[in-house]
């Protein structure tokens, strides 16, 4: 998506009399006063709705019997410019891979979505929620259980093809 | 009637109580409410919406703000002069709140006692008691600021005292031609006279009305003259120091001048809480509360009711409400003069203005007088006429001689300094 500069093709003002351009002044902000629509968005109730690559809190997805996709192989941590994810590995009997300990600090996070494009089995997502507020600190640390149980959308990764996500 | 007699003694005493406690407590809350409208017209003129959670359209707002001023902590800053500290806000709210207790808000109310004046007391200086008290006023900015040992506090300080003066001389000539045209400084007269004029003082005395306005913006030190505060200049001028409920006290008295000058000048110029018609005249004259003159000169009773009482108090809350709504939106219109602006506008247009339109009211009063025209409808329709080529004079001046423009004036491709403006 290209920046584009808008460029205002403002009227030689010239000279103007203080009184007249006062009134006119006046009725300008009388109009507006008057006017039904207002921008102010009526936030709780009214929602924005979100990019479909808005890069939120995460989500981790799970498989149909509950178990994550996560295989514990290292990259989100690897990559992750932020250093906020704590990933401890282990190995079941038939020596599938699955996460121990899976947290990812929300504080620290700086939301560039990284982990999501470097994720080999499309286990950890961001989501495309903002509503993260809690009431103590140790709060924003998000364990497995948690970043499985999430319920909002994952992200959708950027697509040269798709520039415009639609 | 026997009931058409003012009541006196204890009855007296008990409704003057009942006045001011109820007066006071409806400015207190008109002032809240004003703040609350400030911000919600504010919100409407810039396309928001304005404070709405605290209650029903957010009309606990002005609670909840008051609440929050009166649990902040006070601070006192070290090098500030700790007695004039406290005593500034306590004397720019208290004029604010007083200069309320002479002006008429509704027609006489009739009582099982006998009929009670609303107004909280009908004292026969007025006019003067308004002036006087509402300079008292810049005391208290002057006080704080200078008590506050901030560069800033003290410039605001200055310029507050250095405005006053200036505009309360704009200010009292404007009044004068009300008071020639009255013949006394009872306000409770002034709406009289105005119902026996049929017109409100806003059309024969157009001049004065408007000159009046302009004064009493740069007396409540609201933009586009606020001098004072002054945020892009002076951060807030002199209440930079100031916080929770000393603050929140300039506040109040910030707006209880808005108010009051709301109120003086729908008394003064827009009939108070006069209604078109004669119905709801009234008037003490030798004793009995009259209506007006038949054709031998002689008085008519008037009736007070309830309900008249009713209806002017709704029109003067009306008039009332209108001018603050006008403070209001000039103030989110209008850029803030600058300093030397302001006092040239004061000296040099308003003062001369208010002299020369004192004069030719003053003539054409006496003349009216001379040729026999009785104080009434053509008489105003006469002071009208004259009022209206001094308007237009006085817009024509203004408009001519000030030009606004940028910096620069672009002319064929080349930026040039305007050679009218002279620098």
């Amino acid at each position: 998506m290209a920046v584009t500069v808008k460029s205002m093709h403002r009227p030689d003002p010239g000279r103007t009399s203080y009184l007249r351009a006062a009134l006119k002044g006046m009725f300008l902000t009388l109009r507006h006063m008057v006017r039904p629509h207002k921008i102010t968005q009526q936030y709780p109730e009214e929602q924005t709705e979100l990019s479909p690559r808005w890069r939120g809190t995460h989500r981790m997805e799970v498989h149909a019997d509950g178990r994550p996709k996560c295989v514990a192989c290292g990259l989100c941590p690897t990559v992750c410019p932020a250093n906020c994810i704590r990933l401890i590995g282990g190995e079941d009997d038939q020596g599938n891979r699955y996460p121990i300990v899976y947290e990812i600090d929300e504080f620290r996070c700086i939301f560039c979505g990284m982990c999501q494009e470097v994720c080999p089995v499309e286990a950890i997502h961001v989501g495309r929620d903002f509503e993260n507020a809690e009431y103590s600190r140790d709060r924003f640390v998000y364990d497995l259980d948690r970043l499985m149980n999430a319920d909002y959308p994952v992200t959708l990764l950027w697509d040269p093809e798709d520039q415009k996500s639609e | 009637m026997d009931l058409a007699q003012p009541v006196s003694g204890i009855p007296f005493l008990i409704t003057s109580t009942i006045k001011v406690a109820v007066m006071f407590g409806v400015v207190f809350l008109a002032v809240t409410y004003a703040t609350l409208a400030e911000r919600r017209v504010s919100a409407f003129i810039q396309d928001r919406l304005g404070p709405n959670r605290v209650g029903p359209f957010g009309l606990l707002q002005p609670i909840a703000d008051g609440l929050k001023n009166l649990l902040k902590e006070e601070s006192f800053p070290n090098s500030a002069s700790r007695f004039y500290f406290v005593l500034g806000p306590m004397l720019a709210m208290t004029p604010a709140l007083v200069t309320f207790a002479v002006i008429p808000f509704a027609a006489p109310l009739p009582t099982s006692w006998g009929v009670v004046d609303m107004i909280v007391a009908d004292v026969p200086i007025g006019v003067l008691y308004i002036l006087a008290l509402s300079s008292l006023a810049v005391y208290g900015i002057v006080i704080g600021g200078w008590a506050s040992n901030n560069k800033y506090a003290f410039l605001g300080g200055l310029r507050a005292s250095a405005q006053m003066v200036s505009y309360e001389v704009a200010l009292g000539l404007s009044l004068i031609v009300v008071l020639m045209l009255t013949g006394n400084v009872t306000l409770t007269e002034v709406v009289w006279k105005q119902q026996q004029l049929g017109l409100w003082y806003a059309f024969p005395l157009s001049l004065g009305f408007i000159l009046f306005v302009i004064s009493a913006f740069a007396e409540t030190n609201r933009l586009p003259f606020d001098m004072p505060e002054a945020e892009s200049e002076l951060i807030t001028g002199f209440h930079t120091e100031y916080s929770a409920i000393k603050f929140s006290m300039f506040f109040i008295a910030e707006y209880a001048h808005m108010i009051t000058a709301s109120a003086l000048m729908a008394t003064l110029f827009l009939g108070g809480w006069d209604l078109p018609g004669t119905w709801d005249n009234a008037f003490w004259y030798g004793g009995s509360l009259i209506s007006g003159f038949d054709a031998q000169g002689s008085p008519i009773m008037a009736t007070p009711a309830l309900w008249k009482t009713l209806l002017t108090f709704a029109s003067f809350v009306a008039k009332t409400g209108f001018f603050v709504l006008l403070y209001i939106w000039v103030r989110w219109t209008l850029p803030r003069f600058r300093y030397d602006q302001v006092m040239h506008l004061g000296w040099k247009i308003l003062l001369p203005s208010a002299l020369a339109y004192m004069m030719i009211v003053a003539s054409t009063i006496l003349i009216l007088d001379q040729i026999g025209i009785i104080y009434g409808f053509t008489y105003g329709l006469v002071l009208t006429a004259v009022s209206i080529l001094c308007t237009l004079a006085f817009v024509f001046y203004l408009d001519r001689g000030r030009i606004i423009e940028g910096a620069a004036v672009q002319k064929n491709g080349v930026i040039k300094k305007n050679p009218v403006a002279g620098n």
